[in-house]
């Protein structure tokens, strides 16, 4: 960092509550059609604060940010910097003034290396060597270890945040934006990007910090802006308030906490994976090392672990969407079916949902009546009429009209597109599908990936219900608060091993955190570690 | 083999690849936008009709190249239209190129057939041409022979040593990101999309004005789909092009070579030998599959809307 | 100034049936301006091109006769291009079918039984299924561009139609003329009244019907459909794309293969080096403007031949030369892929760009 920013940064934090603000949004309102994503909105950040956006999916987020960068113009309202009115046009302005952003999802290219990608996002930057040297020494400065000539593609999702923060922090920035910047780390990660935040802001650089983990807002934030439904509701001290204040904040109602289910019994077992190797299909996807799990009626065994390790390798193992030679490597209700296709391991009684909802587990451009058919295509070929395959249309229509009223799918009319749907009724939707099947077991990944709190609670109590219903229900997922929410057992997948299944009480964050990082087997390193953060006063 | 017969082999191979080259340079920087576009032949077979009427008009084969280059660029300007800012499918979008080429060339170039056309001259340089043997290859040849060497040489270097080039590869690598980043994919996507197609008519006016200085009509005979074919085979890397259009423009001259000598082979199996060396190339280069999927622009074929 | 996108949340069903009709009025306007710019008589020319063909009795026939191999061909293609399968080589099986139904009659002339014609169509369709199976199983197999094998193997194909006509197969009371013997009597496609329409539309319109049954009521066409719009969630439905490929491929050039025997043993009458007046090539524009369903192509297809028809009578009439057709089918093809975007997207005109998005 320069040392015009350090001076700059002196006087910013000396008199940080008289100053004028950095930057300073007033009035904004986004139309996207008829939809107002942003309805009068105002937000004002000092230098060197670190300022935290809060608000549910669709609250408006990341459409306000995006107007901050240029990438969206504003329908109405002025953006100030500096006290000075300024029209930020595109991209290319908002870092000309000072503003870097850290995108949830990364806007990194994978074939090219690690000083490309950064070269990209600086319009001086001719000489590559020098580039790479400049890289070398700002993430040696700030304790985010690169290597320039990389290739994305072989990187980690941590290291590839590195990047982008590096790529941020060689512009200078004034005001370092970042969405949703913890989602895809470990705990031990997230710890390191915050000593890096408050070290900028020590610096006076201002953050603006985009998070729905409310206790890391407690800890990091100076202020906040809480939106919802496009509207600011509340500006607050995060530190003076509790996570379930922020939430209700947030939410504009209480948060339904899940109705604790009956006691555990350890049923039958329903899925049994033994040593299950599967090769990578790709250069740059994730090969299963001898992953073995064993699931049993009236559990939730929760998977955790950062996005890419395996996860949806080993969701398409088990819904057969890639098959095993060996048939005893995935046993469904005792049959050893590794050989077999997913409809073949349906009619054992297993149920999928997979991570990605439109053009995974469902057809964006299909009516929900079609979708239906696309889980069950043994029921609707009328047996009778096998021979030529004919779809039962009446059934369909009306299996989609019961998984609707259900399972609470908000549409606009009675059989819509997949594609017109909202995330999180779709998502109701794609897990109400499977429900409504009455699995003896259910395989689900990221159950409640980007959707709304409501939505969330409403998948994650179906999923405790249909244990407590017997099922055998294995949940795939990358955020914590859920898996310590709904899991009687967590086991971490990390490169593709799988951690041995700990029972939720015993497991902490930390642990957790740990194996992520690879630390299998509960060595005396994680031990440690759990006395160390022991009383940290998560209150899981 | 004597020398003379050698070299006469030789210097069919050059004027049988340059064509080739050319249209494949022009799609592959169009590929490395990001965008496919199957009309290639259409394109060349526009650049061979208006090369040739330019340079029977002007009687300069010089503006017959330009005209050529020209008509290409034009031709491709439906296609960005409808593929860039109406995100129509580049599959069918490409065939239709590649249909109305065929149909508008045949319709500009009726009053043509059976003409004779303006050769593009050799270069003749006292004393260097004069070298036997090696003096007619490397400096008797005409100047899109040169051109296209030339040509591939600097798009690899622009490609991969140059910014523009680097925002050329990061915009097929990752269009949202590009767009996140402030470029104008749809910008850069009409810029690659009209250099392919200057090339690509390049290629075809090299066919009327050099390789058989007339007006055929389909005188193209499944060129750019072959160019096409090369630009997978080269894996999107100049160099590699250039050797791949050499290597076919060899194989299938060789074919006529052997017919010459008299071997009882039907000249139909000849002239299907093109044709199957392009699938042969193909399934090889298919084949090592994990490092052709490593090479692909990841946005090739993908249309893009930019959120507003 | 510049057009926006703005993406709806459906597919319009009002555009999905204007878009076509849209289409078609384009090209009339656009063909006007081009006759105009050759120096003809835009209105005259127009309606000898468009309109001419339904006035007779005659043409209307004929215009069936046309329409018979691009119904064939187009709604395999149809049923192809939904999977998301591009079998752009539809000219070569059509060739292929040709030449293996014409081995009947060149090699058993004097087998006269309903029973010879039978053989020929079968063989034509294999002789279609074979040539499309190469794609197919290259592209499966090492994964080879199918796009570019198939049109490849249509050169192939016309090459080795070439060689045995003016070779092995040529009529040795043929005066030299590259061609086979005339195909006759029970060697070619019965006749209806005293023109040249024949059998071979019941089999076209049969084809179509059976195809819009596959493709709306039947799993199968369920599975095409899926794997044509979202191949991951097809997969999960435990549908298998390289099944779909060979399947698709099969269906796609027998019909091709059909349409080329049917071609043959009818109005052709013999094999001869030209059999096409690029049918194959003219089916892939008649699938997109029936917008891939196969009732829509039957449509589609009646219009192509329209423009097949119009172009020889304007040729006579005006002097325009035939070439003029296949501009009008290149141009139709370009407006039915601009208009189909309006059933995906409003277009919205916008003044002053903002300048984050150039274009």
């Amino acid at each position: 960092m320069s040392a015009s920013v350090t001076a700059e940064a002196g006087a910013g934090r000396g008199e940080a509550e008289t100053s004028e603000f950095l930057v300073e949004a007033r009035g904004i309102v986004k139309k996207f059609g008829a939809f107002t994503a942003n309805d009068q909105v105002d937000l004002a950040i000092r230098p060197g604060e670190i300022h935290a956006l809060l608000g549910e999916n669709g609250a408006g987020k990341s459409t306000l940010v995006k107007m901050l960068y240029g990438s969206l113009q504003p329908t109405a309202g002025r953006i100030f910097w500096k006290g000075e009115p300024v029209v930020v046009t595109d991209p290319g302005r908002a870092r000309d003034l000072g503003i870097g952003m850290v995108f949830q999802h990364f806007s990194l290219f994978e074939a090219l290396s690690v000083t490309e990608n950064i070269a990209l996002a600086l319009p001086n930057a001719s000489d590559m060597n020098a580039l790479a040297a400049r890289i070398a020494s700002v993430s040696r400065d700030y304790g985010l270890p690169l290597e320039p000539r990389a290739t994305v593609a072989d990187l980690s999702v941590g290291e590839r945040q590195r990047i982008e923060i590096v790529r941020c922090l060689l512009q200078e920035p004034k005001l370092l934006i970042m969405d949703e910047p913890t989602a895809v780390l470990t705990p031990q990660e997230a710890d390191q990007l915050f000593l890096t935040l408050e070290r900028l802001a020590s610096e006076g650089c201002a953050v603006l910090y985009i998070s729905h983990r409310l206790e890391e807002v407690k800890r990091l934030c100076h202020a906040s802006t809480i939106l919802r439904h496009g509207k600011v509701v509340a500006r607050v001290d995060p530190s003076k308030e509790t996570a379930a204040s922020l939430a209700r904040l947030m939410v504009g109602a209480d948060v339904h906490a899940i109705r604790p289910k009956h006691a555990r019994v350890a049923g039958p077992t329903r899925l049994y994976v033994d040593q299950l190797d599967l090769p990578a299909n790709g250069p740059f996807a994730v090969a299963l090392q001898k992953v073995s799990l064993e699931l049993r009626a009236g559990e939730i065994l929760a998977i955790a672990g950062v996005a890419g390790n395996g996860q949806s390798e080993l969701f398409d193992a088990l819904s057969g969407e890639r098959r095993v030679d060996r048939a005893g490597a995935v046993v469904i209700e005792g049959e050893p079916c590794g050989h077999l296709g997913v409809g073949e391991r349906r009619e054992l009684g297993a149920a999928f949902v997979p991570e990605e909802r439109l053009g995974h587990g469902a057809v964006p451009a299909f009516r929900l009546s079609e979708n239906v058919v696309l889980t069950r295509d043994s029921i609707f070929a009328d047996a009778a009429r096998r021979l030529l395959g004919f779809l039962d249309f009446r059934a369909a229509d009306e299996t989609a009209a019961r998984v609707s009223s259900a399972y609470d799918v908000r549409k606009g009319k009675p059989d819509p597109e997949a594609r017109s749907l909202s995330g999180g009724n779709l998502q109701k939707f794609v897990v109400g599908r499977e429900l409504d099947r009455k699995p003896l077991v259910l395989v689900v990944n990221q159950p409640t990936w980007g959707v709304d709190a409501g939505a969330a609670a409403l998948i994650r109590q179906a999923l405790v219900d249909l244990a407590a219903d017997g099922a055998g229900v294995l949940v795939i997922s990358q955020d914590l608060d859920e898996i310590f929410e709904i899991a009687d057992r967590i086991a971490v997948i990390s490169r593709g091993a799988l951690s041995p299944g700990y029972d939720a009480h015993v497991m902490t964050l930390e642990k957790v955190g740990l194996l992520m990082g690879g630390a299998h087997g509960g060595s005396e390193a994680i031990e440690g570690a759990l006395k160390l953060r022991e009383a940290d006063g998560r209150a899981y | 083999m004597d020398q003379s017969a050698l070299l006469a082999v030789l210097l069919t191979i050059v004027t049988a690849s340059t064509p080739l080259l050319l249209a494949a340079l022009g799609e592959l920087v169009t590929e490395r936008a990001g965008v496919l576009n199957l009309g290639v032949e259409g394109m060349m077979v526009m650049g061979a009709v208006a090369g040739f009427a330019a340079a029977l008009t002007t009687g300069s084969p010089h503006l017959g190249i330009l005209a050529a280059a020209a008509a290409g660029a034009l031709l491709a300007v439906p296609f960005g239209v409808l593929t860039l800012n109406l995100v129509a499918n580049q599959v069918a979008t490409g065939l239709a190129l590649t249909l109305l080429g065929l149909g508008l060339s045949g319709l500009i170039g009726e009053r043509f057939v059976g003409q004779p056309g303006v050769r593009l001259q050799k270069l003749q340089i006292p004393g260097l041409t004069d070298i036997p043997f090696v003096g007619p290859l490397l400096f008797g040849q005409d100047i899109l022979v040169y051109l296209s060497i030339v040509l591939a040489v600097v798009v690899s270097w622009v490609v991969f040593r140059s910014r523009t080039g680097l925002i050329l590869r990061a915009v097929g690598d990752n269009h949202a990101s590009a767009h996140a980043l402030g470029y104008s994919v749809i910008r850069v996507r009409w810029a690659a999309v009209l250099f392919g197609g200057a090339l690509s008519g390049l290629g075809g006016g090299y066919l009327s004005l050099a390789y058989t200085p007339q007006w055929i009509e389909n005188m193209t005979a499944g060129r750019g789909w072959i160019a096409l074919a090369l630009v997978v085979f080269s894996s999107w890397l100049p160099s590699r092009l250039v050797i791949g259009a050499y290597l076919f423009g060899a194989v299938t001259i060789l074919g006529f070579f052997v017919q010459g000598l008299g071997v009882g082979v039907p000249a139909q199996l000849l002239s299907s030998l093109p044709y199957i060396v392009t699938i042969a190339a193909l399934v090889v280069i298919s084949t090592r599959r994990g490092r052709a999927r490593a090479d692909t622009p990841a946005c090739l074929g993908q249309p893009f809307v930019p959120d507003r | 100034m510049r057009i926006e996108l703005e993406k709806r949340p459906e597919r319009s069903v009002l555009m999905a049936w204007a878009s076509p009709v849209i289409a078609v009025m384009a090209t009339v306007v656009t063909g006007g301006l081009i006759f105009a710019a050759i120096g003809k008589p835009p209105l005259q020319a127009l309606w000898i091109f468009f309109l001419e063909p339904f006035s007779s009795l005659w043409s209307i026939e004929e215009l069936v006769v046309k329409a018979t191999p691009l119904i064939l061909i187009g709604v395999g293609l149809s049923v192809a291009y939904r999977a998301n399968v591009w079998n752009i080589g539809a000219e070569g099986q059509f060739t292929m079918g040709a030449l293996m139904g014409g081995i009947v009659p060149v090699f058993f002339t004097s087998w006269q039984s309903p029973l010879a014609l039978t053989a020929m169509l079968v063989l034509g369709i294999l002789g279609g299924m074979l040539w499309a199976s190469i794609p197919a199983f290259l592209k499966i197999r090492t994964g080879a561009n199918e796009i570019l094998v198939s049109l490849m193997l249509v050169y192939v194909a016309q090459l080795l139609l070439d060689w045995l006509v003016r070779g092995p197969w040529r009529d040795p009371k043929g005066y030299n003329f590259p061609k086979t013997v005339n195909f006759e009597d029970w060697q070619a496609m019965p006749i209806f009244g005293g023109g040249r329409l024949n059998l071979g539309i019941v089999l076209a319109l049969v084809a179509a019907v059976a195809l819009a049954v596959l493709m709306r009521r039947t799993m199968k066409g369920f599975e095409v459909r899926v794997l044509g719009e979202a191949p991951r969630a097809g997969r999960f439905a435990g549908f298998s794309s390289d099944r779909m490929t060979l399947f698709v491929f099969l269906l796609s050039g027998g019909l091709a293969g059909l349409a080329g025997i049917v071609e043959v043993a009818s109005t052709v009458g013999q094999l001869q080096p030209n059999i096409s007046p690029g049918y194959g090539f003219t089916a892939i524009i008649v699938a997109f403007l029936g917008r891939l369903d196969p009732i829509g192509v039957v449509v589609a297809a009646l219009m192509l031949a329209v423009s097949y028809l119009g172009g020889e009578a304007a040729q006579v009439a005006l002097g325009i030369s035939d070439k003029a057709a296949r501009v009008f089918q290149g141009v139709l093809l370009f407006w039915v892929l601009a208009c189909d975007t309006l059933i995906l997207y409003r277009l919205r005109i916008v003044r002053s760009a903002p300048a984050a998005e150039g274009v």
